[in-house]
């Protein structure tokens, strides 16, 4: 499908639009409408970003629906594009988008306008980072995402938002500047910005080692791996809960789609040499921070600990470079989006009419809440990885791609799953099941309409592609396919020959 | 007695003019009497000033005259218009604050016209002594803009400060450029690089080289020569401030870029020793050292003390894109602190001025527009993409990048992470913090001043192609 239209320029900055809107509305008591604009410029975007799916054609391996325009004297271009590997990531934005908003509606009541805004501007960011084909748009995008999460954190957050609003930024700001000093050295060695012509640029041994060391420190900080991952909780517990949302299911996502999109392709050589680094990290993150899940006492804090470890399978399964396992590691991320997005709503819902999220405050909601009762379920099920739900698939594919490669490394990171049950169970147990005997919660409310139509739809993803994963897979199959060739024929080995999950 | 010629004074017209009007001005003032006065001065005085800026814009007259000792080229053109724009706000943006300090003399535009002439004389200086007098004319009207408050005691220390330091940096860098001399036998640039081309530079000749560039790295408040820039921004009246954070930085900067790129230019590697050593010390300190800060002028001279380090990365390079980069940084530099210290001049209540950050408290919520322009402010000065402090950044440390400098620009972004700490803090007023009491309504000269920096920052990424392609030509007739 070729068209001339400029698809991903409308997605991406389709929401600036609503932000144009919504600066219009004087009156900033005017809330309602102010959410209205919020919500009908994303629902908008998600339905524009639906175009782009049906155009993509996935069949080809390369990117499509290319854009260019010279861009600041030149220096760099405008390029945008997607392939199979980016387009999911912006359907997942966009859909999430909405139901940010719509989670936001009262539990957000002072400076509605800004913090619409913010999302907004945040959701273009966003979109912009996966769509970029240039170094420093990508950047561009990539880090302006940290002012509005920054702000949203900071404003509209928990007790120590402060603190936890300075770490992220910092964290992540550190990590990124050193990934732009990469990107320097690349254009100077390559001549070029452009993310097509630099993965096809062969650069030699050596300058590999240090630059994907340098995009790894700014991809692992988002990802986040062991052991920089400290900035994750804090953040996840203090931000509210649409910007948990957002934070868990898109911007956790950046990382992963950083080492497809740069360290795979671009620097086999230095990959393939620090695999066994990132499997180390990955099974210890994985292990580890299941371990420290199982100890909090704050139902958010668990819930991000568990995207710490989850997140291991995803650089478990990139780093495999097979297949089964980049195609696993794509499928987790987006699954994990959901599903993380999904829990973080959940606990949303009961802070919202409780303003705890103390598990030991909890006890006994089946009683009151059969409704939030049944879609925890899903969601805790899902984040266990049970058959059935689009948590399995990711981890089986990276699993597989994984032993492929280390037996052992399979292996350990196959006790997560246990510990990964153990925890989610848990929690689970705690909050829905025993007796209701706490005072304070005969009184709490089922789900309203509005909470349902957040999470049926999630819930109905959910269960779809994990039984059903073929939508996704079919769309990631040939980027993947190339990519794993591209990489095996740079390290110099014989390309695996394995049809993609088929 | 021999006839000299009289020199072509073509390129020279701005000056000439701006002097002029400078001394025409200084008689009105002096003579005139009456309420009416000051103002007209100030019109005249931003009148003189845009006429000239038009000049230089419209018809640029390129060319070398006074025997090799002036200049005019692409880089010092823009270079001019910079630091006249710095000029003219800090005339236009005194207005106010004049009339509710009792500030108004006519002495103050004036002696801007005047520091203006030296600095366009700074940037323009092809020669070791016609660098030494617009660097003298431009820094003697500055230290008595300096203590032009003189009622004031703080206003009065920053000026005798900035001249004792000024002084002893002068004396500093005429004795560098005397042993130039000595060592080469030349005072223009081109006669230093001819009679340094080829060969090892002699011990004294890289004293000498020492010693200038100590002189001129006072003056563009590089560390370690930057000790008087903290107290000198936070005693003198915050116009003044202003003009001195954003047009001398430019002018200095302006000369120390022609000094070391054409007269040292076959000793790049020995000035670069020099430079790589500022660019770090300043980077370090402009960052550690504004944490602390609670007074916003001292912030703000920490933060003009880490930015210099950070264009500085850029002149270390050594190449053409270092240069493109110092040039790009100077501009957006310049945009970014003028922008800046509209909001400081508006922090103002019934009580008179105030100058400690945390009553920037809540801002947001008081004066929504003046606190989310001075937050993207803060977030651009920080390098924040998509901002054009952003771009400024990736200019200079590109240009390191591409001189084999990598670890230099690793260093650079260490303290860049730092000193998003303490641009943070005042976003985190801004927005995070309970509002105190609103400050009184902004007047409107700040409020375009604001504005058009507001605008440039924020909305770089779409503009900022002629001045990139500018930047890039002011480079390359630097090198040629």
């Amino acid at each position: 499908m070729t068209s001339d239209f400029p698809i991903l320029s409308v997605v991406t900055f389709l929401p600036l639009v609503g932000v144009l809107f919504i600066l219009l509305i004087r009156d900033s008591a005017a809330v309602f409408n102010i959410r209205m604009v919020a919500l009908i410029t994303t629902v908008a975007t998600f339905l524009v970003s639906l175009f782009v799916w049906a155009w993509f054609d996935p069949q080809n391996p390369g990117f499509q629906m290319m854009e260019e325009a010279p861009w600041l004297g030149g220096f760099v271009t405008y390029r945008m594009g997607v392939d199979g590997i980016s387009l999911l990531f912006v359907i997942l934005t966009t859909f999430l988008m909405p139901l940010s908003i719509l989670a936001s509606w009262h539990a957000i009541g002072n400076r509605v306008k800004e913090y619409m805004i913010a999302f907004l501007v945040l959701e273009t960011l966003m979109v912009g980072v996966f769509c970029a084909l240039d170094t420093v748009l990508f950047y561009l995008f990539f880090e302006g995402g940290l002012i509005p999460m920054f702000v949203i954190i900071g404003v509209w957050g928990g007790k120590r938002r402060i603190y936890a609003s300075y770490k992220f930024f910092l964290y992540t700001l550190l990590g990124s500047l050193l990934m732009l000093i990469a990107i320097m050295a690349m254009y100077w060695q390559a001549g070029t910005t452009s993310i097509p012509e630099l993965m096809r640029h062969p650069f030699p041994g050596g300058a590999q080692t240090w630059l994907w060391l340098a995009f790894f420190a700014s991809f692992a900080v988002k990802m986040p791996m062991w052991p920089v991952h400290t900035w994750l909780p804090d953040a996840h517990v203090e931000a509210p809960t649409a910007g948990s949302v957002i934070l868990a299911g898109i911007l956790l996502k950046m990382g992963g789609y950083g080492f497809l999109r740069f360290s795979l392709p671009m620097f086999p050589l230095a990959s393939e040499q620090f695999a066994p680094l990132v499997f180390v990290l990955s099974v210890v993150a994985i292990i580890y921070t299941s371990l420290v899940a199982l100890m909090q006492e704050d139902m958010k804090k668990l819930i991000a600990y568990s995207s710490v470890a989850h997140m291991g399978f995803v650089t478990l399964g990139i780093f495999t470079a097979t297949v089964q396992g980049v195609q696993g590691g794509i499928f987790q991320m987006l699954s994990h989006g959901l599903v993380s997005g999904a829990l973080f709503l959940c606990v949303g819902i009961v802070y919202d009419r409780m303003h705890t999220r103390e598990i030991a405050a909890y006890g006994g909601l089946v009683n009151r809440m059969p409704w939030y009762a049944a879609v925890f379920l899903v969601f805790t099920m899902a984040n266990v990885g049970l058959p059935g739900t689009s948590g399995f698939v990711g981890e089986f594919l990276t699993l597989m791609g994984a032993f492929a490669v280390n037996t052992w490394v399979a292996v350990f990171a196959a006790t997560g799953i246990i510990l990964s049950a153990a925890y989610a169970l848990w929690l689970y147990r705690k909050v829905i099941f025993g007796a209701l005997t706490k005072e304070s919660l005969r009184s709490i409310l089922d789900l309203d309409g509005r909470e349902k139509a957040i999470l049926v739809p999630l819930v109905a993803l959910v269960v779809f592609f994990g039984v059903y994963p073929l939508p996704v897979l079919d769309v990631t199959a040939s980027a993947v396919e190339n990519l794993v060739n591209d990489y095996q024929a740079a390290v110099g080995m014989p390309a695996d020959t394995t049809v993609a999950a088929e | 007695m021999p006839v000299y010629p009289v020199p072509e004074l073509g390129p020279a017209v701005p000056e000439i003019v701006l002097a002029i009007g400078a001394v025409v001005l200084l008689m009105l003032g002096v003579f005139m009497r009456g309420p009416r006065v000051v103002p007209l001065v100030n019109a005249l005085a931003v009148g003189v000033l845009v006429v000239v800026g038009a000049l230089l814009v419209i018809r640029p007259e390129y060319g070398v005259t006074f025997a090799g000792a002036f200049v005019l080229d692409d880089f010092a053109r823009l270079m001019k218009v910079l630091a006249l724009i710095g000029a003219v706000l800090a005339i236009v943006m005194a207005t106010s604050f004049a009339r509710l300090e009792r500030f108004a003399r006519a002495e103050y535009p004036v002696l801007i016209l005047i520091s203006a002439v030296g600095m366009m004389m700074m940037i323009s200086a092809n020669d070791l002594v016609a660098a030494y007098l617009g660097l003298e004319v431009q820094s003697l009207a500055a230290y008595v803009i300096a203590a032009i408050n003189r009622d004031n005691v703080r206003s009065t220390e920053a000026g005798l400060k900035y001249f004792v330091l000024g002084a002893l940096s002068s004396g500093l860098l005429l004795y560098g450029a005397s042993l130039v001399y000595g060592f080469t036998g030349q005072t223009t640039f081109a006669g230093i690089a001819a009679a340094l081309a080829g060969g090892e530079p002699s011990l004294g000749l890289v004293f000498g080289l020492v010693f200038l560039l100590a002189g001129v790295a006072f003056k563009v408040s590089a560390v370690p020569f930057h000790m008087w820039t903290p107290d000198v921004y936070e005693g003198a009246p915050t116009p003044v401030t202003a003009f001195f954070a954003a047009a001398p930085k430019v002018a200095a900067m302006a000369l120390f870029v022609r000094v070391v790129m054409t007269a040292f230019e076959p000793i790049t590697t020995d000035w670069q020793q020099i430079v790589v050593f500022l660019a770090i010390a300043s980077m370090v300190l402009g960052s550690f050292a504004a944490i602390g800060q609670r007074n916003i002028k001292r912030l703000m001279a920490y933060s003009s003390i880490g930015h210099m380090g950070y264009a500085l990365v850029g002149l270390a390079a050594g190449t053409e894109q270092g240069v493109q980069g110092v040039v790009l940084y100077l501009a957006i530099y310049v945009a970014m602190t003028l922008g800046a210290f509209a909001c400081i001049l508006a922090m103002r209540r019934n009580g008179g001025m105030v100058e400690e950050i945390s009553e920037l408290s809540g801002l947001a919520r008081t004066h929504p527009v003046m606190g989310f322009v001075f937050a993207m402010l803060m977030f651009s000065l920080a390098g924040i993409p998509p901002f054009a402090g952003f771009f400024a950044k990736y200019f200079v440390f590109a240009a390191a990048v591409q001189a084999d400098l990598a670890w230099l620009a690793v260093i650079g972004v260490l303290a860049s992470t730092v000193g998003a700490y303490y641009y943070l803090r005042i976003v985190k007023l801004i927005y995070f913090d309970e509002p105190t009491r609103a400050f009184q309504r902004m007047p409107n000269e700040l409020r375009f001043v604001l504005g058009v920096s507001g605008l440039f920052t924020i909305f770089y990424v779409f503009i900022g192609a002629p001045l990139t392609s500018a930047a890039t030509t002011a480079a390359r007739s630097l090198l040629t």
